[in-house]
């Protein structure tokens, strides 16, 4: 049973992966870069930030930050990102920060933002690169990823994906 | 909640409930028809057909004679020996593992604590795990030991389940079946052909699945980014359909390798709630009353809708303390709440554990369900075989307190119930129930057990008691602030874990046995009907009473005066 389920099983699955799903299988790598589904830090004004992460964006190992609601140290936490993102992106205090901003994610890998958060950033971005508003938000909306088959799970967008278009965008 | 919320919960439950009975009902025909000797001679779309060489197979190469009956006392022995060896073989892998090919990371022999905790943990289906997997386990021992006992464990679940099935059904008969033809006909037809197409749409989707070692790549800010791979697809697979739950990665289901899209995340919620669900149908196929098997599966659901409907509200209420609803902390961006909500309450519901949101980080009131979910025993679906036997546990001790209060002599399915099967279902149910406040109080009075508390306050004692609870009712999930990765925690919860598996095994296999050998008396007018809405009106009472009386005062500590903690806005 061991070598059925442990060796045969895995080695079988493997093989087919590696066979019709090369790049999938071994992390969806894009050009030493990263990876499309782990998130990465940003912390430059030129790039769109991730959200906040408990483990720095570390893969090694994941996790969140498993605070409770009553903690006072996830309630500083959330003021400061609160305040952070506000300021830096020259929001006014009545701006509601979208909630993925302020919380850090269950892997501290979270790949993806808000459409809404991203579209915040916006302005910060255009100034730091000196480029136009309306090329980011263009890239956005070319970027959003819908619900998938329409109806599943939330409507988002890959940092680091729009961070490599907007390199792009300012070479030309 | 939005429209989206509604439309997804609605088309998962409804898709679910239309292949129970299709499941159920190809379930029901691999356990009780004898096809092993014969050439089968299936339709061609019979799944069967294609499988039976394989049965065929693995018994000549393991010397298994599949027409040898078994009491429930031989049973119960093979049973036990067999996990005792699965047991063995995980804890030693794990103490050898940089010994052993397979470990590109170089990664470290494991403790004694740690491997036997984990051993405990994987054999009893619980598959909590106190080590992270990408920074602790070999790709060797993440597939010939855990990936083994996910399997394993799931199948003996099953094992159960059939011999309690048989006992029920049984004419004067002490033969509850062979384990060995059961558990292998558990992996041979239902779990590894299932297994196979799961693990590849994951796949197909981004799940990793690869031998190499871990890809150091330069981020676009410059910074060095270690991402872990592995062979996860496979153990992903298997430990969704199997309800064991023990993620690849650490953050398990919540990790964008482990989880990677909506779809995924759709296709693992109802891998892990699939089996249980059928198994219902399978019970009532197999008893020869199909309205049976649907009056428990009510009373699951009803069960199982409740819980989501508290967490749900709870979840998108206004938090004052950190002034927002739907707080995202500890949820991923691709799921958002209400798939995370649904995920938490169904892997609570059917003892999987995985996790594809932080519990920890739920509202009180949502954190409360889910170890409600567990308190009640698994019995809401519940895990693979497990949560039926659990549950038909409870409609023995239903029955028998209907009979008292009717002046009736209790009977289920024409079986009389006496006093031998009542002192077993009492034990099942007060073995788990015994771990979880006994250790939890040994804990909290000892600096060593206090000392690995992450938060303060209330939710530091809901970290203890949601630990104990999620090992004595074999979940694995947890509120994982808690480092349990402690000599202290390793033993306290593997005990735990073994209690809360084979102290319900050993009395349900008794209950089978003794009902067996007793004659099925028919029905007449005094007999209780246990198919009706008032049965399941019963049965739901019991088990919520309870449950109620055993927790309430624990959960008060924890979860109740958290949640008016954080209403009246105070922190820690």
């Amino acid at each position: 049973m061991t070598v059925f389920t442990g060796l045969i099983y895995t080695m079988f699955i493997t093989g087919i992966s590696q066979l019709f799903f090369r790049e999938k299988a071994n992390g969806s790598i894009i050009q030493h870069v990263g990876s499309e589904l782990i998130g990465q830090k940003f912390t430059s004004d030129k790039y769109f930030w991730s959200r906040p992460s408990a483990t720095d964006y570390n893969p090694l190992p994941s996790g969140g930050s498993n605070l409770g609601m009553t903690s006072k140290a996830l309630q500083n936490n959330a003021l400061a990102n609160t305040s952070n993102f506000r300021a830096k992106n020259e929001l006014s205090e009545s701006t509601i920060v979208p909630n993925e901003m302020i919380f850090s994610s269950a892997s501290g890998l979270d790949p993806h933002i808000s459409v809404q958060s991203a579209n915040l950033q916006v302005k910060r971005i255009a100034k730091a690169r000196n480029i136009n508003e309306s090329a980011i938000v263009q890239l956005i909306a070319n970027l959003k990823e819908n619900r998938q088959f329409l109806f599943l799970g939330e409507e988002r967008i890959n940092v680091l994906l729009l961070n490599l278009e907007l390199d792009k965008i300012a070479k030309q | 909640m939005n429209a989206f919320d509604g439309l997804q919960i609605i088309v998962f439950f409804g898709i679910l409930i239309l292949l129970t009975p299709i499941l159920g009902n190809y379930m029901a025909k691999v356990f009780s028809e004898d096809f092993s000797n014969q050439r089968t001679k299936k339709k061609f779309w019979n799944p069967i057909r294609y499988f039976s060489w394989f049965e065929k197979l693995v018994y000549k190469i393991c010397g298994i004679k599949p027409d040898e009956p078994m009491n429930w006392k031989t049973y119960a022995v093979s049973l036990l020996v067999f996990n005792f060896f699965g047991f063995l073989l995980l804890f030693i892998l794990q103490l050898v593992q940089k010994w052993m090919p397979a470990n590109p990371q170089d990664l470290n022999n494991i403790g004694l604590a740690l491997s036997f905790n984990t051993a405990a943990s994987f054999v009893t289906n619980t598959n909590w795990q106190s080590y992270a997997g990408e920074t602790t386990m070999s790709y060797a021992v993440q597939m010939l030991g855990l990936t083994v006992q996910n399997f394993l464990s799931a199948a003996t679940g099953i094992t159960v389940i059939m011999a309690l099935i048989r006992g029920l059904k049984n004419k004067t008969n002490g033969d509850i079946g062979n384990f060995r033809v059961d558990l292998t006909r558990s992996v041979v037809y239902v779990l590894m052909p299932l297994s196979i197409v799961l693990a590849l749409l994951l796949v197909s989707q981004g799940v990793v699945q690869t031998f190499d070692s871990y890809v150091t790549v330069q981020t676009l800010e410059g910074a060095e980014q270690t991402i872990a791979v592995g062979p996860a697809a496979s153990q992903i697979a298997i430990k969704m359909l199997g309800t064991n739950g023990g993620g690849f990665f650490n953050a398990n289901s919540a990790h964008p390798f482990e989880n990677p899209t909506p779809f995924t995340n759709f296709l693992e919620m109802f891998a892990l709630i699939l089996i249980p669900m059928a198994l219902t149908y399978t019970f009532g196929k197999m008893i020869g009353s199909v309205k049976q098997g649907w009056t428990i599966f009510i009373a699951m659901f009803v069960l199982c809708i409740v819980g989501l409907a508290i967490m749900l509200y709870s979840e998108y209420s206004y938090n004052p303390v950190l002034q927002h609803a739907g707080i995202m902390e500890g949820k991923e961006t691709r799921f958002g709440v209400m798939n995370s909500v649904l995920f938490a309450n169904i892997t609570t519901n059917v003892s999987c554990g995985a996790v594809n949101c932080m519990h920890s980080s739920l509202s009180p009131m949502a954190g409360m369900i889910a170890t409600i979910n567990m308190m009640l025993g698994e019995i809401v679906f519940g895990g693979v075989g497990a949560g039926l036997y659990g549950m038909l546990i409870f409609v023995i001790l239903t029955v028998f307190i209907a009979g008292l209060m009717v002046g009736r002599t209790p009977e289920f399915l024409g079986k009389k119930i006496e006093a031998k099967e009542v002192k077993m279902a009492i034990v099942a149910v007060l073995a788990p129930n015994f771990v979880i406040l006994v250790f939890t109080a040994i804990a909290v009075s000892l600096p060593v057990g206090l000392s690995s508390m992450l938060n303060t306050g209330a939710h530091g004692f809901s970290e203890i008691l949601y630990a104990f609870t999620s090992a004595a009712a074999n979940n694995g999930s947890a509120f994982a602030g808690l480092n349990a990765n402690t000599n202290f925690y390793n033993i306290m919860l593997g005990i735990g874990m073994l209690i809360g598996r084979f102290a319900i095994i050993v009395p349900v296999l008794a209950i089978a046995g003794s009902l067996s050998v007793k004659k099925i008396v028919p029905q007449s007018s005094g007999t209780f009907k246990t198919d009706t809405g008032l049965f399941i009106f019963l049965l739901i009472a019991i088990i919520l009473i309870v449950g109620a009386l055993t927790h309430f005062p624990a959960l008060s500590l924890g979860s109740i005066i958290e949640h008016f903690l954080m209403l009246s806005g105070k922190t820690f």
